[in-house]
């Protein structure tokens, strides 16, 4: 009888190579797959950085674009005024969209009943979806109509964008605070808001920067709601977010219709060190959120 | 009310063979009368869902003892302890009737804010759970939320020495409570619960995730701090109950013609008298070990 068994193990089997080869094609395909998402990333960088190589320097980031192009020795010319407008509206975008983002986030993960949790969550995704150039055309219709352009305009349409990827991330560390912790502070005797500030929130730092960090470099290369709050800027630096302040993303596009040669190269550097930013701040988060989910698996145990 | 039968039915106790050696430090109980009562739990059945969990549990918990509650897996041991200072509120779905008064006072009622009752009936819980904070605000975190900001030192000191922790961390308070051993981490869960100076200190299980060493040490504990404290606990370590309890409550599970289970409390007395002379079969296959 085993014997007999065994025969049937080694018996030629057509089916066997069929099986065999369908495995090696699919791995083959998941494999190339995989490889040619990593090399449009690669080929991206690449092609931005061989382009924008060349413009890359010091005066890029130091000096503002220029006043006098049509001069017979133009002074050098830089995006300066683009960059700090973007460090000044994604630096309120974040100011407004942060606490916000952790209060709907404590609202859903530690109060809200079931019923308003299984709405929420869904709801944030929606808005997380919603095409900036929408969000764009809202804050104009809300803001900028009536009351013209300008920086804060800008940032508002910004933290709308960031807020559900806040909130998502902070939902995220607070769901993986272990609730012996929570009954641990309540068992003394603590009240529920008390508990949460001062035993949850504090464990869930770490988690909550990595989504900011996140969002920050999400909403920095943000162009759509930009172009409708806060575009028609003059080239001088100016740091007053009640007035339109020129951005990195809305600079590169304008820059890239521009007739002059130099101002496409100058577009193209401006756009590798966006994309390095983000690529930056990307990669710190990530290291941020691996450090910081450790540490709370650490308390858990 | 009657279910303590007090000295003479221990001393009428036969001769059942336990597979339990009652050997325990324990001063013989007062008379009855002579206890003051706490809890006065009358008929109370907790549900999660629509699927009871216990029914109909009555009993009293009384002053300066410690009472135990053993039972086999899933007997609602948890459950009922959990109900005492009302920490199921927690718990999505869970509903509870008939009464637990506490003092008088019904712990479910109305006007009553669960904060407080948590806040005078404090609990320690089957894993350590300490804060992710240093030993040192481990214990004086609650203290500083809870107002009992003056003396903060002494406070954390006296309730470290309670705990019987004070020598093997007053050199490092400001090391994190995690850096401790599984065992002290529950001492230090215990001096962080007495020192907001609780009313009663419901146990569930406290040792069971610790060694026998660590053990014996939170059992001497119970023993030092019952003139100060009242102590509820949860435990499937019957050796741990009649070593540490005056008084021993037995739940087993009951089974339903449809093959629902739930939990309910078999039988109430005297440590001494469940483990020696226990009126209920049940409670007699359970502690000889013939089941559970």
């Amino acid at each position: 009888m085993s014997a007999a068994d065994a025969s049937v193990l080694q018996r030629p089997n057509d089916r066997l190579w069929r099986r065999r080869a369908v495995n090696r094609g699919m791995e083959i395909l998941a494999w190339t797959a995989a490889a040619l998402a990593v090399a449009l990333l690669g080929l991206l960088v690449w092609s931005v950085a061989k382009r924008g190589a060349s413009a890359l320097n010091l005066d890029l980031i130091t000096k503002s674009q220029a006043t006098n192009e049509f001069a017979l020795h133009p002074p050098p010319q830089g995006l300066a005024n683009a960059f700090i407008g973007t460090f000044i509206i994604v630096g309120i975008a974040t100011a407004m969209a942060l606490p916000f983002g952790i209060l709907v986030a404590i609202y859903v993960n530690e109060f809200a009943p079931k019923a308003i949790k299984n709405f929420l969550s869904p709801s944030l995704d929606i808005l997380n979806g919603i095409p900036a150039i929408v969000i764009g055309i809202f804050v104009f219709g809300l803001i900028v109509v009536g009351h013209g352009q300008s920086g804060i305009a800008g940032a508002f349409a910004l933290a709308i964008l960031m807020l559900p990827l806040v909130a998502r991330a902070t939902i995220e560390v607070l769901a993986l605070v272990p609730d012996s912790l929570r009954e641990a502070s309540l068992g003394l005797g603590v009240p529920r808001w008390r508990t949460t500030i001062g035993i949850v929130l504090p464990q869930t730092i770490g988690g909550i920067l990595t989504g900011t960090v996140l969002a920050v470099a999400r909403v920095a290369g943000e162009t759509a709601p930009l172009l409708f709050t806060t575009s028609i800027v003059g080239t001088a630096i100016n740091t007053n977010p009640t007035q339109a302040l020129q951005s990195v993303p809305v600079a590169i596009f304008e820059l890239s219709e521009s007739p002059t040669p130099a101002d496409h190269s100058r577009a193209w550097a401006a756009a590798l060190v966006l994309l390095l930013f983000i690529l930056v701040t990307s990669l710190t988060a990530r290291w941020f959120a691996t450090r910081s989910r450790q540490k709370i698996r650490r308390a858990s145990r | 009310m009657s279910k303590v039968k007090g000295e003479e039915a221990v001393s009428a106790s036969s001769t059942i063979e336990t597979a339990v050696r009652v050997e325990t430090k324990r001063q013989p109980l007062p008379p009855r009368e002579r206890l003051e009562e706490i809890f006065d739990i009358r008929d109370v059945d907790a549900i999660y869902g629509s699927k009871a969990a216990l029914k109909g549990v009555t009993m009293e918990v009384y002053k300066n003892l410690v009472t135990a509650i053993i039972g086999p897996s899933g007997c609602g041991k948890s459950t009922f302890i959990r109900c005492l200072n009302r920490m199921n509120d927690l718990v999505p779905g869970f509903r509870q009737t008939g009464q637990i008064r506490f003092h008088g006072v019904d712990i479910c009622g109305k006007n009553v804010d669960p904060v407080a009752v948590r806040r005078t009936i404090g609990m320690v819980f089957q894993r350590p759970n300490p804060f992710p904070k240093s030993i040192f605000d481990n214990v004086a975190w609650g203290l500083k939320v809870l107002g009992m900001k003056d003396n903060l030192s002494d406070r954390v000191e006296r309730a470290l020495m309670q705990a019987a922790l004070w020598d093997e961390v007053k050199d490092r308070l400001k090391a994190s409570g995690l850096s401790l051993s599984g065992g002290q981490q529950q001492r230090l869960c215990i001096a962080r619960a007495i020192a907001v100076e609780p009313d009663v200190v419901l146990m569930d299980e406290p040792a069971s995730a610790l060694d026998p060493i660590a053990t014996q040490a939170i059992e001497q504990l119970l023993h030092e701090l019952k003139d100060q404290y009242s102590f509820v606990i949860v435990t499937h370590n019957m050796q741990q109950a009649a070593r540490v309890a005056d008084m021993t409550a037995f739940f087993s599970i009951s089974r339903g013609a449809e093959g629902e289970r739930w939990g309910e409390l078999v039988e109430y007395d005297a440590t001494e008298k469940i483990f020696t002379a226990p009126s209920d079969k049940r409670t007699e296959d359970y502690v000889t070990g013939r089941f559970g």
